[in-house]
């Protein structure tokens, strides 16, 4: 089974974020990107699907915010090999671009399953599987929980729903899946082995053009948002703060 | 494609044969806009044997419903290329779905399959003017972007951005059924069963005490802190998702936008910094207390009080306070 | 008549020429023996070691010879010394004995042992032989009557009842050495019997039997002699025995590195015991099951299932069950990980190096664990805990997962700023290390630390964003390519500074600059800087009158030992100074300076998982050791992980109240100012 794995770079928000002057973009000085987190699963599922059923993983990025090392620690993890898309605009196109891009990619080289985070943090004018499964008209399914291959050379996923339920569902190869949440959290890498990987193997350039769609919608202001409201709070050492809260349950009548 | 409308359609969910509240907070507000708009509200019913849900859709001007085997249970290829279908003849100005598992799923095949353009994660919507705007939430409630559309487009609308009780309705509205798609009876995807999580002890949306623990609890034994607490007050104690992430409590305990969503008279956040999918799941709670040692965490712009300290010193002295009080 | 000895009185000659063959073939299969052992050693990698001849002959000197490690529990150091030199010198006997009428009489027909010389030879042989007894006799009432709790081994490398055979079979030659003796003595008595006093007592005994009852009873425990110690020697190699071989080896080929130094290894660490150093495997060799380690770690008191010694046996279990040479065999391939050692095992350690500073052999258990560590964190076995630290330290530089620009942030509470080293030249530049930085718990004694320089007027200045965590705890999970990172960043940052010193306030970092940082770390002009936990730069303020105290604390405190400042880099006294200076008082807890015991979260432990061993953690058993000293209010403290783990543990003690939980730099800026400050314990 060929697996295609992709990534998507996202802000990275342990930074502060910052609005640049146009008031309708993040500043890009101190902004760092970071892969998104769900598709750090994605690969997981990948690879857990490759040590099962010895699937080749391919690890596909647009070239920008740093995407290179991630693919190097796809690598690192066991990917196959690892292509970077480009050219691409410094920040990354929106999701539709990128839709378009990888689709454009993936007609040239057909996989069996794409598997990508279900969203990222940054999403705005869609969430990329899907797009993607309606772009290359490939049966979809997101929000995955696990992703295993059926004997029939086809895919049994999980589908999460709230409150831990969730929906077994057989569909046909070639697919996209949308992946929440692999069933083992991503495996650990070591720095060593990702170092002598970027000096050992290659990652791969494919060329697409970034088709610009319609804008869908015109941002007026990205902006920082202003709390609704806030908590009444409580001062002094504990002992005092327990005293105060303590009372406030009691006004309520909710000590039995 | 013919000329949009200036319609809105609301996707309706109904899990377990009840329409989702989350709809009705979509009506409610497809309501207001579809008379802004100068169109019509429209519910979009898909399923099985699902007609008398029909009857609590009044708030809408009509009910295009589908009734086909394969709509049963939700597939995204099966509702997505029915949904297309229906909007074959006029798409509508604005279609909203939830921002939930089958909602994204159902608005992004959709989106790249009919083509349409797409919002996410919306949690207002103006028109001005004629015009649509929108605000999403980005970077885990970092960022709002407020957005002016262009024309007909989808959107996946966050839980509890619009009150349920707007979509009410004691009376149904006429239902016109469509045929299905052709092509539905050869749909390859199937739900095979569903998977409901193991028997569990407690139903926390039940209980109208929740100590909820959080990140700040730091190890599984100081659970036994929380479990004192809730003992104390005849609670419960419920988590955030990294603790039930790490497997020190069930997954039925989880409060959040992928666990349960919880209302009760009482929930004490120890150590919970408030991220938009935890609010998601307690933010209607009658009366919310925080405990944190970071002043600055978002938990505090929800809760009704705050306590900026250590849990471990201000928990065991209000453990020592309740004592007193119920001896007295 | 000139007292000569008797070699072989009332031995025949068959037996004379017995004796010779079975102890040459003794002599073979002890050879033999001592072969195949090295050959196993030689199955490990290669390791270089450091140090001098010089080094080396006051090694034995020191610890080979008078075991001064040994002495440290005088009870059983007197056994053992007893025991050694006795053997020492009853050996020593044999061999003049040997010499005396196999060399010198046959070859140049003079025998030695005559006369004077002789006679006191008879006297220091039956003085060392009762010191021998006596010895086995303290060890067997150890062992068997006490029951001395270390000395119990759940598996045996050997055999299990090696600890007994080994005391049975000495105490067996020992006794039947002397009723051979009496007998002689007895049957044949010579007039200088005196000069045997043992002998002669026992000689009284055996009188009043008739003297060829004596006389073949004398043969008789005399071949039985003889055979035990030809089975004793063959046996060496194969029985608890060899450590007679590989300790004191071991001891001269001691590795000098600096305490709790360790080696860089391979990256996929240690997975089947070849993969050891052939130093290593002489280790696993050296271990005599004492258990000293066991008594002192920090783990094993908290009841998790690590116990040093017991991991040291289980893998020269394996060593001993390996076939003597290299080749494609099942058992060679079969990983240690999962069957001689589990991952609880290995995480569990701190890496306080208690262990190794207690072994009498000088077996470096810590570099054992780490090494298999870097195996674990090669195929990723490690909880979500840690695993999320070693991953913001890859990407963020520190293990709290925040930006590095948020590493300053303790100084905007200072009310003034403190110069960046990379902007202009500082005479000191300060490493705070982690938690010192981020840990809100924290802050305050750094900040206090910042007030004091400013007090003193010394020239320190910090690195700002271009400080990464120095890499001390990364190296000891095992994940050695990180350690290399941010190395190469600090490395970095530093020579886009200008400074003459070092000072850190992280004893985990003192030790990664002053060591793990190696030769290739130069200051300015080419000149080594020196790096100074700031304890000891107080001290030397201090002395130099820079810091006037104002006032006198007049509290009762004791004070804890980091460990990668005092075992590790041999800083006791300067706290200490600086507390008397201050007008404290000081009471030592029981176990202090080398001896001090951990707070639990060196190693990476404070980025695991907790994992209750069923007794109480080890910091709360260090703050109840600290409470326990009479008039005792305050643990004094002098590392940002003992302050955290510390004042947890007196909560969960409930010693809140009781011990108050200080900083050196807050007592010192409290004796600096005039008013009293209040700090929350």
């Amino acid at each position: 089974m060929k697996i295609a794995v992709l990534l998507t770079m996202v802000p990275d928000l342990v930074e502060e974020l910052e609005i640049d002057p146009s008031g309708t973009a993040l500043d890009t000085q101190w902004l760092r990107y970071v892969l998104s987190e769900s598709d750090d699963h994605a690969l997981e599922q990948a690879l857990l699907l490759k040590d099962r059923h010895s699937a080749s993983v391919t690890a596909l990025a647009l070239d920008y915010g740093d995407a290179e090392q991630a693919l190097f620690t796809a690598l690192a993890k066991g990917a196959d090999a690892a292509i970077k898309i480009a050219p691409v605009p410094p920040g990354g196109p929106n999701r539709r671009g990128a839709a378009a891009l990888f689709a454009e990619v993936l007609r040239r080289q057909p996989a069996d399953l794409i598997l990508t985070g279900v969203q990222a943090t940054n999403d705005l004018d869609g969430h990329l599987p899907g797009l993607l499964g309606g772009l290359l008209d490939l049966r979809y399914v997101g929000v995955t929980r696990s992703v295993e291959a059926s004997a029939d050379g086809g895919l049994v996923v999980q589908k999460e729903y709230p409150g831990g339920v969730a929906a077994e569902i057989s569909l046909p190869t070639p697919a996209v899946i949308g992946v929440i949440s692999a069933p083992q959290p991503p495996r650990y890498v070591p720095v060593a082995r990702i170092r002598e990987v970027t000096k050992t193997r290659m990652v791969g350039v494919e060329a697409a053009i970034a088709v610009d769609p319609q804008p869908a919608a015109v941002i007026r202001r990205l902006y920082k948002p202003e709390p609704a409201g806030h908590a009444t709070m409580l001062t002094g050492p504990p002992e005092q703060m327990a005293q105060e809260l303590a009372a406030i349950l009691e006004g309520r009548g909710l000590l039995r | 494609m013919n000329t949009p409308s200036q319609d809105v359609w609301v996707y309706v969910e109904h899990p377990n044969g009840v329409v989702a509240p989350h709809t009705y907070e979509l009506l409610g507000k497809g309501r207001d806009l579809a008379q802004a708009l100068g169109g019509r509200l429209v519910a979009v019913l898909l399923g099985h044997d699902v007609a008398s849900l029909a009857q609590t859709l009044g708030t809408a001007d009509l009910v295009l419903s589908v009734d086909h085997q394969r709509l049963a249970s939700f597939t995204p290829d099966a509702h997505a290329r029915t949904v297309r279908a229906l909007g074959e003849s006029a798409m509508p100005r604005l279609l909203l779905c939830g921002a939930t598992s089958a909602g994204i799923d159902l608005a992004s095949l959709l989106s790249a399959l009919v083509p349409v353009p797409m919002v996410v994660n919306v949690r207002a919507i103006e028109v001005e003017g004629g015009r649509v705007i929108t605000t999403s939430q980005l970077c885990g409630g970092k960022l709002l972007c407020e957005m002016e559309l262009t024309g007909c487009t989808v959107l996946t609308v966050l839980a509890g951005a619009f009150p349920a009780e707007a979509g009410f309705a004691t009376r149904g509205a006429p239902v016109e059924s469509m045929a299905a798609p052709a092509a539905l009876d050869q749909a390859p995807v199937h739900v095979l069963r569903l998977i409901e999580p193991a028997g569990e002890d407690v139903d926390i949306t039940r209980v109208s005490i929740l100590i909820a623990v959080g990140r700040g609890i730091q190890r599984k034994e100081n659970l036994q802190l929380a479990e004192e607490l809730a003992g104390l007050l005849a609670g419960a104690v419920c988590a955030s998702r990294p603790v039930i992430d790490q497997g020190w409590l069930p997954l039925s305990r989880q409060v959040g936008k992928s666990g349960m969503v919880v209302k009760p008279a009482l929930y004490l956040a120890l150590g919970i910094s408030g991220a938009p999918e935890h609010l998601e799941g307690m933010r209607n709670a009658e009366l919310i207390v925080a405990v944190n040692t970071d002043a600055g965490a978002p938990i505090f712009n929800v809760a009704h009080y705050g306590v900026v300290g250590d849990m471990f010193e201000v928990i065991p002295a209000l453990m020592a306070q309740l004592r007193e009080r119920k001896a007295a | 008549m000139t007292p000569v000895r008797e070699t072989f009185w009332n031995i025949p000659h068959w037996a004379e020429l017995a004796q010779y063959l079975l102890g040459v073939l003794a002599v073979i299969i002890f050879a033999a023996g001592v072969y195949l052992r090295v050959q196993r050693w030689r199955l490990g990698r290669p390791e270089r070691l450091n140090g001098t001849l010089g080094d080396r002959l006051q090694a034995i000197a020191s610890y080979a010879l008078a075991q001064l490690r040994i002495l440290a529990d005088h009870f059983s150091g007197i056994m053992h010394l007893a025991l050694f030199w006795g053997m020492v010198v009853l050996f020593l006997g044999t061999v003049l004995a040997t010499v005396d009428w196999d060399v010198t009489r046959l070859l140049l027909n003079f025998q030695f042992l005559r006369g004077r010389f002789y006679l006191g030879y008879e006297l220091v042989l039956d003085a060392f032989g009762a010191v021998v007894v006596i010895g086995l006799a303290m060890g067997l009432w150890r062992r068997y009557v006490r029951r001395a709790r270390r000395l119990a081994s759940q598996t045996v490398p050997t055999f299990a009842w090696d600890d007994m055979y080994l005391l049975g079979i000495l105490l067996l030659i020992a006794v039947s050495g002397f009723l051979v003796e009496g007998l002689r003595i007895s049957a044949h008595p010579p007039s200088w019997r005196a000069w045997s006093p043992i002998g002669s007592a026992l000689a009284e005994a055996f009188r009043p039997l008739p003297e060829g009852t004596q006389r073949v009873l004398h043969f008789s425990l005399w071949a039985a002699h003889a055979l035990l110690a030809f089975v004793f020697v063959a046996s060496i190699p194969f029985t608890k025995a060899f450590h007679l071989v590989s300790s004191p080896l071991n001891v001269w080929l001691r590795d000098f590195s600096p305490p709790g130094a360790l080696k860089a290894g391979t990256e996929a660490g240690v997975g089947v015991i070849a993969d050891f150093t052939w130093k290593q495997l002489l280790e696993l060799d050296a271990c005599t099951w004492c258990g000293r380690c066991q008594d002192v770690c920090p783990a094993y008191a908290s009841g998790s299932v690590l116990n040093p010694k017991h991991l040291i046996m289980k893998l020269d279990a394996r060593l001993l069950r390996h076939p003597p040479r290299r080749g494609v065999h099942p058992n060679e391939q079969a990983s240690l990980h999962g069957t001689a050692v589990s991952a609880p095992e290995l995480w569990a350690c701190t890496t306080c190096g208690a262990c190794a500073d207690a072994c009498p052999v000088f077996i470096r258990q810590p570099q054992v664990i780490v090494d298999l560590r870097r195996q674990m964190v090669s195929q990723g076995t490690m909880d979500g805990m840690l695993q999320t630290a070693l991953m913001n330290l890859t990407r963020y530089g520190n293990s709290f997962g925040q930006s590095e620009r948020a590493r300053p942030r303790w100084t905007q509470a200072l009310g003034f700023k403190v110069k960046d080293a990379r902007r202009e030249a500082v005479e000191f530049v300060w490493f705070t290390g982690d938690y010192a930085a981020f840990d809100p718990r924290v802050q305050e004694m750094t900040r206090a630390v910042a007030r004091i320089l400013r007090a003193a007027e010394v020239d320190f200045g910090l690195l700002y964003e271009g400080e990464r965590n120095a890499g001390t705890d990364a190296r000891r999970v095992g994940e050695e390519g990180l350690f290399e990172l941010l190395v190469d960043r600090n490395r970095q940052a530093l020579a886009g500074a200008r400074f003459r010193h070092i000072m850190t306030t992280d004893p985990h970092t003192y030790h990664a600059l002053k060591h793990d940082y190696g030769a290739a770390f130069d200051g300015q002009g080419g000149i080594r800087p020196e790096v100074l936990h700031y304890s000891e730069l107080l001290d030397r303020l201090i002395s130099a009158g820079r810091l006037p105290l104002r006032q006198r604390l007049g509290l009762t405190a004791t004070y804890h030992d980091p460990c990668y400042l005092g075992r590790y880099g041999g800083v006791y006294e300067p706290p200490r100074r600086v507390l008397r200076a201050l007008g404290v008082r000081l009471l030592e807890m029981p176990r202090s300076r080398a001896g001090s015991f951990c707070c639990g979260a060196g190693g990476g432990r404070i980025w695991m998982e907790d994992t209750p061993g069923g007794r109480e953690r080890p910091a709360e058993q260090r703050v109840r050791e600290a409470a326990g000293l009479p008039g005792v209010s305050v643990l004094v403290v002098t590392c940002p992980k003992d302050l955290v783990m510390f004042r947890d543990a007196v909560k969960t003690t409930g010693l809140d109240g009781r011990l108050a939980v200080r900083d050196l730099a807050e007592l010192v800026e409290e004796a600096v100012t005039a008013e009293e400050a209040s700090h929350a314990a």
